[in-house]
């Protein structure tokens, strides 16, 4: 067991008093920003971001990654006891959670929640950290037409297996790509698309474009909003803790199913949100009394929490493993590992294992403390909506701009930060996805890369995609994939057509 | 099934949290545009912005030359599907305009929006010119004050908190430099 003893050399790098101070800092911001409405997930490590730029690449990671899981705790708070999902993910939540908390089982449905969420995180973090280890040394061997395949194929993917209007995730994927690479091209050293600008020669920093697509437009988009809210305000005893406990094992089925929804989902670009719903609408599918979803019942908070935080956890895999993140917020975090000075890839393994590994741990114990820590604080994060939003918004918008300026020392991404803003607001009312384009600009410039140096490797012909078994079978699976849709429509139509030809019969 | 009134749910749990919001966009409230004719405007500069980097891309070389692609040919590319796109988009927008589409915002809607949009685009311009603490400081404390209706003291307290606990973090704590203006000089930072 290579990986466990690795594991133990995480734990270690991570037991020092200033790490589990930071650990500490980073649930409560998260759980902060999970329960504020106009923030969450991306937007909240997006803005906090900056706080890291002079840590070590380590303690950075660590506190980035508890804010996230403290996003993903929080959003049930406001979605059980004030049926206002803070997270989309958590809109599922809402259906069992709310009724259980207006009947005065509040607190019952939120340690629901908060058990499920760690028993999904748990899973997808042991997957993490028997399956990222192999995926990586296997990755060692890609050559660039290998990666290049991987890229396409996530890309395709997007565009394959996404809900929104096909033409939409396209322009959405386009622009990402474009303007990923205005400014120096990496590999002839010509200016590209700057139109004599000085500004545009450092190129449109990810990180920036991210603060203002989600952190500035979900102000304006929150605005929009009747922002009044009554609810209740509960408070968690060891009794009902305990309580919940002693039924878990019931539920066993429940929170196996969407743990493997969530892990499937969060490794391909499903995410989160559509986890969450998956896992709910299955465990309602395979009850043996569905009607009673809806009105309070335990199973409907268990089912979209587990699912929603194995997914929200295992998107890490594909980007510690490849250095492609399968989630909005994961590739904040791969966006801020190239601020740290790391180069995402499977080399990750070989080359910085203190860091690897002492994230690793850090999902495990980053879990554990923020499951006491929501536990025994409910209480207080709740009457944090209290805050008046007239107080709360212009802070956000304060906060924006410090990290916006902070990554580049430049007034310029103040400005692009409102521009991005406005974009992502127009963006998400016309049903244009962000988060192709969030991945598309933050691997943008691998992709055409690793594009142009197998095209050199090659003298320009593209049959190098399919030179080998292995590249081959990424590149037709990510151009079946493109073509899903008409795919699966015509296996329906025959389908449909023999099943009409046996009726007629 | 006998009907419960929220109200008696509610007492079932000793605290309750309520938050009122007072200047919420009306539901009633005219449309200011379509969702349709935003569509159509979007595809429009999506589709003109494809031509102008295309165009770009093109004169800076979008072939093959020995080597493998020029720099301009991925890119270029790119430019050829954002176009393709964004035309189907605006086709697509067009037709569905005849059967009529849901408000893109409201008239109550917009100028809610117009209350924080505004007033950021204020507070950008003026840390430009008085750097970020100063702009900081007059957007927490005007916005809590003219929007929230919160009580001045109240307005001017938070915002002098939350500027200065931005200042300990991040100048001073965590050593990342944001921009100043005379103020700050003034004080010798």
């Amino acid at each position: 067991m290579e990986a466990f003893g690795l594991l133990v050399h995480g734990f270690a790098v991570l037991l020092t008093w200033k790490t589990l101070l930071l650990m500490m800092v980073g649930l409560v911001l998260g759980i902060f920003v999970g329960v504020l409405p106009g923030l969450g997930g991306p937007n909240g490590v997006a803005i906090l971001l900056p706080l890291t730029f002079t840590m070590d690449p380590t303690s950075a990671i660590v506190m980035l990654s508890c804010i996230y899981w403290g996003a993903l705790f929080g959003g049930a708070i406001t979605s059980i006891l004030f049926n206002i999902p803070g997270e989309a993910w958590s809109v599922a939540t809402t259906f069992d959670g709310y009724p259980m908390a207006q009947q005065g089982r509040a607190a019952e449905a939120l340690t629901a929640a908060f058990t499920s969420s760690f028993i999904g995180s748990l899973v997808a973090v042991l997957l993490i950290t028997f399956l990222a280890p192999m995926i990586s040394s296997f990755a060692l061997k890609f050559g660039p037409p290998e990666f290049f395949a991987v890229y396409l194929l996530t890309f395709c993917s997007f565009v394959g297996l996404g809900r929104e209007a096909k033409h939409k995730t396209v322009i959405s994927m386009s622009l990402g790509l474009l303007l990923a690479g205005i400014g120096m091209d990496t590999v002839s050293g010509q200016l590209r698309m700057t139109f004599g600008s000085a500004e545009l020669l450092r190129g449109i920093n990810f990180l920036v474009a991210v603060i203002g697509l989600f952190g500035i437009s979900e102000i304006l988009l929150t605005m929009e909003e009747r922002l009044a809210l009554r609810g209740h305000a509960a408070s968690i005893s060891l009794r009902v803790v305990l309580s919940v406990w002693k039924d878990l094992p019931k539920y066993w089925v429940t929170l196996l199913r969407s743990s493997f929804i969530g892990c499937w989902l969060g490794i391909t670009p499903g995410g989160a949100i559509a986890a969450s719903f998956m896992g709910y609408n299955l465990a309602k599918r395979f009850a043996k009394d569905p009607q009673s979803f809806g009105k309070g019942r335990i199973e409907g908070v268990f089912a979209p929490e587990t699912a929603a935080h194995a997914s929200g956890t295992s998107a890490l895999l594909p980007m510690l493993a490849l250095g492609i993140p399968g989630s909005g917020t994961a590739a904040i975090l791969l966006g801020g590992l190239m601020v740290w000075g790391l180069n995402p890839g499977p080399l990750l393994f070989v080359e910085h294992k203190d860091f690897v590994w002492g994230l690793i741990a850090s999902m495990y114990l980053g879990n554990v403390v923020g499951l006491v820590l929501v536990l025994t604080t409910v209480p207080i994060f709740a009457s944090i909506l209290r805050v008046p939003f007239a107080a709360v918004a212009p802070m956000i918008v304060v906060s924006c701009a410090i990290g916006a300026y902070a990554i580049q020392n430049a007034m310029f991404d103040i400005w692009l930060m409102l521009g991005f803003g406005v974009v992502g607001y127009v963006f998400k009312k016309i049903g244009i996805p962000l988060a192709p384009f969030t991945l598309a600009l933050v691997l943008g410039n691998r992709a055409e890369d690793a594009f142009r140096l197998s095209m050199i490797g090659a003298g320009g012909d593209l049959r190098v995609f399919w030179s080998n078994g292995l590249v081959g079978s990424i590149t037709t699976l990510a151009i079946l994939l493109l073509f899903w849709p008409i795919i699966d429509g015509l296996i329906r139509r025959v389908g449909l057509a023999r099943g009409g030809a046996s009726t007629s019969r | 099934m006998t009907a419960i009134r929220p109200e008696q749910l509610m007492s079932q749990t000793d605290i309750e949290i309520v938050v009122d919001d007072p200047t919420a966009p009306d539901e009633n409230s005219p449309a200011v545009v379509g969702t349709g004719t935003i569509e159509i405007i979007v595809s429009i500069v999506l589709l003109l912005l494809a031509v102008t980097l295309g165009y770009d891309n093109w004169r800076t070389g979008a072939s093959w030359d020995s080597t493998g692609p020029e720099p301009g040919y991925f890119p270029f590319y790119l430019c050829v599907v954002l176009a393709g796109g964004s035309l189907y988009g605006l086709v697509a927008a067009l037709l569905a305009r005849r059967a009529g589409g849901e408000p893109f915002i409201t008239r109550a809607q917009a100028r809610r929006v117009m209350a924080v949009f505004a007033p950021t685009l204020l507070f950008c311009l003026v840390t430009q010119f008085l750097g970020l603490y100063v702009a900081s400081f007059l957007l927490i404390a005007g916005f809590m004050r003219l929007i929230g209706k919160i009580a001045l003291w109240k307005s001017l307290l938070t915002a002098f908190l939350f500027t200065a606990i931005m200042f300990v973090t991040f100048d001073i704590a965590f050593d990342v430099i944001m921009p100043k203006g005379p103020l700050e000089a003034a004080f010798g930072f």
